[in-house]
């Protein structure tokens, strides 16, 4: 905040946006502006998108819950490819899909508009799975 | 489901819910609960002055992240239809039945506080320590503060192949540099500065293709300052031609073990070449028995060397040869799994795998009873998986509270019950006072919080 005396009179610069859309767990959709440079995980907490558990760790590569699951034309075009500790916490998530990415290490482009992102099913792999 | 409250509240007149255990479990069963249904109230109740369970007292001092998620439990603590009852355990202070009369549900969340014996000669050994004590002493867990840790030996040997295994190895071999500014117990750091542990053994009954540590916590160990890492050749031989076939978790774990053998990084070969303390990995061994030297302290382990049976990897079957191996070192941790306990004769448990018998939450034949996370699942699994347990189990309540199952709880009881406890229970506000001194603590000694572990001391921070 220090430093912008001036905000009030000088309009501040647009931020670019992207849409993206969320399919959430329950099949309901969820679109919103996503500011170009933000990652993932902090433009589903701006934007309240209802994800019950996500980004437990905030965005710390440290659970998995920020799991997300791309097409495969979004995936090629995401901006960085996973690290090793990105693909290690991965391997610990349900549903694990070859593109699947942890939301917090994503980062939104402008070549992703119109993106579609599904939030992975936790339950029922958690019910069968290594419990 | 997502958000909404699709509870009336004419419909649900009286509804609280009692928690047992503060951990995980407890707090994503609470959440979900909460957020689903406008006007339930949620009790917990937890045996320590404390909370958060193994979040606080067993996740390790030097992963800060994982114990991101306190602040969300914080945020449900907060909420004012969530009441935390420190201070209190079943068993003790109140009894099972005590809950059941005065909640619409009770939610067991009690985690699992045993842990797994191995039955051989010379177990009961000074120095020959459970990790769960181990990981406890370190992690300030009041219980264990005192335990006697006889750091004053080269090698050390830990038995189990689990991430617990690794945890304890992690902090037994980390730089001090690093430790001392993590919120580790100041005792803990005090041993572990003038500890003379230079070579860690991490010993697994069976092989590579069957451990139970995941990759992050191997990558950890491998790229341990000052540390180098031994996986023997011969034990990775052959494993190569398995990789490809394995599913994707297992194959890039599989895939890490073999080249930290076979072919490591030139950083890893670097350090490995010019560190000063080391950890192995060793497969295929059976514990037997724990030498003694004639002063009556640990010297070693006999151990039997295995060779596996069965077709499918994952299951093949450790099988004990004729061929023996000792192990010489002053200190072994056991870390071969933790158990729960029944803590009260009415619950249905399942004695061998040590959790209450349940189906999908629902405890057998008791209306009205639920349980989560590991009491009710196991002590496996990393802390998304007790929170998925959480939020199914919320939900399961609320489907039972919508369809009629549960009725209204007596408030009257309810509140005869709180007002019994009243002058016992830590509540959260005063866990706050707790939170603050001890990150007040923290700050003088440059470390994120330094732990109270004595109980008298928390409740008298916490009353004043
Ligand atoms: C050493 C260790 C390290 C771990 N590290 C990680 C990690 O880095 N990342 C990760 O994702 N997961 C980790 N885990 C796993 C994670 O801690 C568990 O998945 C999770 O804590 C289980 O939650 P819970 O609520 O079932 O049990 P707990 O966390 O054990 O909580 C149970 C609570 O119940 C209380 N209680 C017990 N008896 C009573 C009683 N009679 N009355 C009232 N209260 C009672 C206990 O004091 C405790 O607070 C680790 C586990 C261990 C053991
Ligand atoms: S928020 Fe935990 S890994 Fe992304």
């Amino acid at each position: 905040v220090s430093g912008k005396k001036f905000s009030s009179s000088v309009p501040k610069p647009q931020k670019q946006t992207v849409k993206v859309t969320f399919i959430l767990r329950d099949g309901s959709r969820s679109e919103v502006d996503a500011t170009v440079g933000d990652n993932l995980l902090d433009i589903i907490l701006e934007h309240d998108v209802d994800i019950d558990g996500f980004g437990a760790c905030e965005g710390t590569l440290a659970c998995s819950t920020c799991h997300l699951i791309f097409k495969q034309e979004d995936y090629d075009k995401l901006p960085s490819k996973p690290t090793d500790e990105e693909l290690d916490m991965l391997d610990l998530a349900f549903g694990l899909e070859d593109t699947s990415r942890l939301g917090c290490q994503v980062i939104v482009t402008k070549d992703l508009d119109g993106m579609v992102v599904t939030v992975p099913q936790g339950v029922a792999d958690a019910r069968s799975g290594p419990l | 489901s997502s958000s909404g409250t699709f509870y009336s509240t004419s419909s649900s007149a009286c509804q609280h819910v009692a928690i047992v255990g503060s951990g995980p479990a407890g707090y994503y069963t609470a959440q979900k609960l909460l957020k689903s249904h406008p006007d339930l109230v949620v009790d917990i109740y937890e045996k320590l002055p404390v909370p958060f369970g193994l979040v606080r007292f067993g996740v390790a001092p030097d992963h800060p992240e994982v114990k991101n998620v306190i602040n969300t439990f914080t945020n449900t603590a907060n909420s004012d239809r969530c009441n935390f009852f420190g201070n209190v355990e079943l068993g003790k202070d109140l009894s099972l039945k005590d809950l059941r009369d005065a909640y619409t549900a009770v939610v067991l969340c009690y985690g699992a506080a045993e842990d797994r014996v191995l039955g051989i000669p010379g177990e009961d050994l000074p120095n020959v320590l459970s990790a769960r004590s181990f990981v406890g002493w370190y992690n300030g867990l009041p219980q264990d503060a005192q335990l006697p840790v006889n750091l004053d030996c080269e090698s050390a040997v830990v038995l189990g192949h689990g991430n617990v295994a690794l945890d304890v190895a992690r902090i037994l071999l980390t730089p001090i540099s690093i430790l001392e500014k993590t919120d580790i117990s100041e005792h803990a750091l005090e041993a572990l500065r003038r500890s003379s542990v230079k070579r860690v053994h991490i010993v697994g009954r069976r092989g590579p293709l069957q451990v139970a540590f995941t990759i992050k916590e191997l990558r950890e160990m491998t790229q341990l300052p000052d540390t180098r890492t031994v996986i023997q050749q011969t034990d990775v031989d052959g494993i190569d031609k398995y990789i490809q076939d394995l599913p994707r978790p297992r194959k890039r774990l599989t895939d890490l073990i073999y080249k930290s053998s076979v072919s490591p990084g030139e950083k890893e070969v670097k350090t490995w070449k010019e560190a000063s303390r080391e950890w192995r990995l060793v497969f295929l061994r059976s514990p037997l028995q724990i030498l003694q030297d004639t002063n009556g302290q640990v010297k070693g382990i006999e151990l039997a060397v295995n060779r596996l049976e069965g077709d499918s990897l994952k299951n093949q079957r450790a099988v004990a040869t004729d061929e023996r191996e000792v192990i010489h070192c002053g200190l072994i941790l056991r870390s071969i799994g933790y158990r729960g306990l029944p803590l009260d004769d009415d619950l249905p448990f399942n004695n061998s795998r040590g959790v209450i018998e349940n189906k999908n939450s629902r405890i057998k034949n008791e209306k009205g009873l639920y349980c989560a996370g590991w009491i009710g699942h196991g002590p496996v699994g990393v802390i998304v998986d007790t929170m998925t347990d959480g939020f199914e189990t919320g939900k399961i309540i609320l489907a039972d509270i919508q369809s009629g199952v549960l009725e209204s709880n007596d408030e009257h009881k309810r509140q005869g019950l709180l007002k019994s406890l009243q002058a016992k229970a830590i509540t959260f506000s005063d866990w706050k006072k707790i939170d603050r001194a001890e990150t007040e603590a923290g700050a003088k000694v440059g470390k994120p919080r330094e732990k109270i572990s004595d109980i008298q001391q928390m409740i008298q921070i916490a009353k004043s």
